[in-house]
């Protein structure tokens, strides 16, 4: 097969890929009604993800806020300007790296576990077995997971946020000689709560739809084999994470008025 | 398997941390505190040039913010330049000979309004206007009538 | 509650296809099957491997769709059913998976009761009596709390059968009961479907290739293969058949109507060539 034959047949593969994922999201959503009488199911799931997401997270966001300010500080006082050091950390948080750096984090954490439960599960027959006992697994497996991943990666984003604006005024004030003063004042002057709060915060919702939707599909897709669940695990990652770092152009390029 | 009390606390637990975080973003970080509740009223202006004055640059009275600009636009009547200012309205005792310039803040920052009261009894109000305004210095300006009087003083010393 | 399916009353029997016809791929499965499960009895559905018989069970239960002919449960057209009539008929079925199909995060107790919690809003104290019965009914009572990875294979494979039967379903379908367990094991199983069977009034099916085995316990025997039925009866007319493909698997000849060798060419020839 001639290059383009074969890269005609994969772009087909994939919007075939896209147009099942939509159907299954579509079902999915079709059946969630029932999870507003057992909300313990959600919770349940926003513990395997949230919670036990969080360290990571924090962990994560003090050290990009600490190597923010650093590398922040390294450039502005060249030109005099290192008592932007605030607003710069903090606008770079909260437009981007929170939401985008949450989300990648997020779908290598939790995204490939949610995958790999979701394909043992069907290679060991459990969903064929609560088929076979009336429950629909899409409502019963399917939809907590993708609810709780929604509830929490807007969360997680704020939190990634301002634990890592805390790690650079640790650096800012307290290393590199910043004053305290400066460091907030400007931040509060510049940073827009519109603009760049809400708006980072409507990314990560949206980063959170769609890590989360891809990793339990993958999950329910995938080849019932070890082999399969492994490979569908990786395609998680991967998929979403290219699908964030997209989105995010598409998003910030849109709101910034450019597109 | 976490026991169900647990596991709901700490779920909670991981909420109201998520919205705590929001929370301080919100007020520790952003501007919120400065955005009007009560709304503005709007006031025009025109000048010759308004140099880099953008939408959203502080309107300021003695030092102090009271407002922004809402809009900019071109008159292609009158070959203005039209700036709309949106006055928070707790100051609405603004008189209607106060005067406008648009000044720099420190020596390369960003261009914003300062309005300096004028002495009527009559006050501005939604949809008035400014009459009285001064045009943004234009660097390039400033600095070929520098030289040009460098280059002219030289002259008058000899 | 069904009045749009098509309906088709033979009293005595429960379940049955008619000209079935199933393909996967380009591979025919099934060319032309014709069974009946009787009501109240054990039968027997036996064949090589790769005839289908799992493939069956899924299309009485109607995760698969026939490509042709008829699959009949209770009087009802499986295929023609609507989603939530086809979860109606299912929860008056009752699988038991080869592997168990036990959900691994909880322990046997809230296995058991999961399709209880499901289906039902009964008070936890009778939900309590429900399990523990079904638990005490396949000898495992005392394993309540404990984990599926903590159960060997035939435990394991009870504590589905419980689960399985837990309200009491009008057909219970076994895919490979038998398959893997320790003689000890298998004994108790093969006991239990019997036993359970007469004892709740109930409707077995048995897929299986243990021939010995399932010819104790069943009423009725089917055997399968080239995509229909080759021979059927009650067990002692099939282990004295003079059919040779019946011979040959009742006795586990290795040659006969299915082929030792897997079709290739000649020997000495494939030998004799160089490897290129």
């Amino acid at each position: 097969m001639t290059i383009f034959q074969e890269l005609g047949r994969r772009t087909l593969l994939s919007v075939e890929r896209l147009g099942r994922a939509s159907v299954f999201l579509s079902d999915v959503l079709a059946g969630s009604w029932h999870l507003l009488a057992r909300p313990s199911l959600v919770v349940q799931q926003v513990y395997a993800v949230g919670v036990l997401t969080l360290v990571i997270i924090l962990v994560s966001g003090l050290f990009v806020g600490m190597v923010l300010a650093l590398q922040g500080y390294n450039t502005l006082v060249d030109f005099g300007a290192e008592s932007s050091l605030g607003l710069v950390v903090a606008l770079s948080l909260t437009r981007e790296l929170g939401p985008v750096v949450t989300a990648l984090l997020f779908a290598g954490r939790a995204g490939s576990a949610l995958t790999a439960e979701i394909g043992l599960m069907k290679a060991t027959e459990q969903l064929a077995g609560m088929e076979m006992m009336a429950v629909n697994p899409l409502t019963r497996v399917v939809a907590p997971r993708l609810f709780a991943g929604i509830i929490a990666m807007p969360l997680l984003a704020a939190l990634f946020t301002m634990v890592g604006v805390f790690g650079g005024h640790f650096v800012a004030v307290g290393q590199v000689g910043v004053d305290a003063g400066v460091f907030w004042s400007q931040m509060q002057n510049g940073v827009d709560f519109y603009d760049d709060v809400l708006n980072g915060v409507l990314k990560s919702v949206v980063f959170g739809v769609v890590v989360t939707w891809i990793a339990v599909f993958e999950g329910y897709d995938a080849v019932p084999t070890s082999e399969g669940v492994s490979r569908a695990t990786t395609r998680t990652v991967v998929t979403s994470s290219l699908a964030v770092l997209g989105l995010d152009f598409v998003m910030t390029a849109l709101t910034l008025g450019e597109l | 398997m976490l026991s169900r009390k647990w596991l709901e606390t700490l779920v909670g637990l991981f909420v109201a941390a998520g919205i705590a975080a929001l929370a301080v973003l919100a007020f520790k970080v952003s501007n919120i505190k400065s955005i009007d509740v009560a709304g503005s009223y709007r006031v025009e202006l025109r000048f010759e040039n308004i140099g880099g004055l953008k939408v959203k640059a502080p309107v300021t009275m003695s030092g102090v913010r009271i407002g922004r600009v809402a809009e900019i636009f071109f008159d292609k009547e009158r070959y203005q330049a039209v700036a709309v200012l949106g006055i928070e309205r707790q100051y609405d005792t603004l008189p209607v000979d106060t005067s406008a310039s648009i000044l720099t803040s420190g020596l390369l920052g960003e261009q914003y309004v300062a309005l300096e009261a004028g002495g009527s009894d009559e006050y501005l109000k939604d949809g008035g206007q400014i009459k009285l305004t001064q045009s943004a210095l234009v660097l390039e300006k400033l600095i070929s009538q520098f030289l040009y009087n460098m280059a002219a003083k030289p002259e008058e010393k000899k | 509650m069904t009045p749009d399916a098509p309906r088709d009353t033979d009293a005595e029997t429960l379940a049955e296809v008619r000209a079935l016809r199933f393909l996967r791929g380009a591979r025919t499965i099934f060319s032309d099957l014709n069974i009946r499960i009787r009501r109240g009895q054990v039968t027997a559905i036996m064949g090589g491997s790769g005839s289908g018989k799992t493939t069956l069970l899924n299309l009485l239960g109607g995760r698969l769709r026939p490509d042709a002919g008829e699959v009949i449960v209770d009087g009802l057209s499986v295929p023609a059913l609507k989603t939530r009539e086809l979860f109606a008929l299912r929860k008056r079925l009752g699988m038991l998976f080869q592997t168990g199909a036990l959900l691994t995060d909880l322990d046997v107790f809230e296995n058991i009761a999961f399709p209880v919690r499901e289906h039902t809003r009964l008070p936890e104290a009778l939900i309590h009596h429900l399990v523990l019965t079904k638990l005490e009914l396949v000898g495992l009572r005392g394993a309540r709390a404990l984990m599926p990875a903590e159960l060997s294979g035939g435990m394991a494979r009870r504590v589905a059968l419980a689960r399985a039967i837990v309200f009491d379903p009008m057909l219970v379908m076994y895919d490979e009961p038998f398959t893997g367990l320790d003689p000890i094991s298998m004994g108790i199983i093969v006991k239990l479907i019997r036993s359970l069977n007469d004892a709740l009034g109930m409707t077995s099916i048995v897929v299986t290739h243990d021939v010995a085995e399932a010819c104790t316990i069943a009423d009725y025997v089917y055997l399968v293969g080239d995509g229909r039925v080759i021979a059927e009866g009650p067990p002692d007319v099939m282990q004295n058949s003079s059919m040779t493909e019946v011979r040959q698997f009742m006795e586990g000849t290795a040659d006969g109507p299915v082929a030792y060798h897997y079709p290739a060419k000649d020997y000495l020839a494939d030998l004799m060539e160089v490897a290129s």
